[in-house]
């Protein structure tokens, strides 16, 4: 199944895709589209994608947390299009033997989806104004692998 | 012949999303954004030091650019 999405993430679904009786621990993280009282009423959030290398560099984010933790099973969804404000744009669900390193391979997982997967963000406000996102002030210095 | 992708506000700003561009090659991905910066419409307001893609990879503007590649003009990456 791909990575990017239009519908609504299940939290229930994702765990499914992990679970296995040999994982006694099992973490699922949300990133959910806020309006915070910095945010200027923000309804909604319209997400964009270079579709292919977004799906290039997940699977490969993916791939090196399984070479990390082996004994994990991840499984991620993002959304792409509107999202409304509370609703999840990103969904990861690790699940492992045990906590530690279910904790640990969803928080490398969703640390290189923010640095690396190409995917942008139109917010838009309750009086109508559209913004780009630019979470870093700055283009982010990356270089090959 | 190199093919060019531009999204959300750099594609706003070019006015399109896909380019082919024609320059000698082998080249640098730092040559092809000066070119691009010079020569297409709308693309003087792009970053001389923008984030880069060739072929669906992350680059530094020193990395090669052969006959056929594409190249991606990234904005400040946003997901999550």
């Amino acid at each position: 199944m791909g990575h990017t999405t239009r519908e609504a993430i299940s939290p229930a679904a994702l765990l499914a895709e992990v679970a296995s009786p040999g994982c006694g621990a099992s973490c699922l993280f949300l990133g959910t589209v806020r309006d915070g009282p910095e945010d200027g009423g923000v309804t909604g959030i319209e997400y964009t994608a270079y579709a292919a290398m977004a799906g290039a560099e997940l699977d490969r984010i993916l791939a090196e947390a399984q070479r990390q933790w082996p004994s994990v099973r991840v499984a991620l969804r993002h959304r792409l299009g509107l999202v409304s404000t509370e609703e999840a744009s990103i969904g990861i669900a690790a699940a492992a033997p045990h906590r530690a390193d279910a904790f640990a391979a969803c928080r490398y997982v969703i640390e290189e989806v923010k640095r690396r997967v190409p995917i942008w963000k139109k917010e838009l406000r309750a009086d109508g104004s559209v913004l780009w996102v630019d979470p870093q002030g700055h283009p982010a210095v990356l270089g090959p692998e | 012949m190199v093919r060019l992708k531009f999204f959300a506000r750099y594609a706003e700003l070019v006015g399109q999303e896909d380019i082919e561009l024609t320059l000698p090659v082998p080249t640098t991905v730092a040559e092809v954004v000066r070119r691009v910066r010079s020569v297409v419409p709308g693309a003087a307001g792009l970053p001389a030091e923008p984030l880069t893609a060739v072929n669906l990879r992350h680059v530094r503007l020193d990395a090669p650019v052969q006959d056929g590649d594409e190249v991606a003009f990234l904005p400040p990456l946003a997901g999550g």
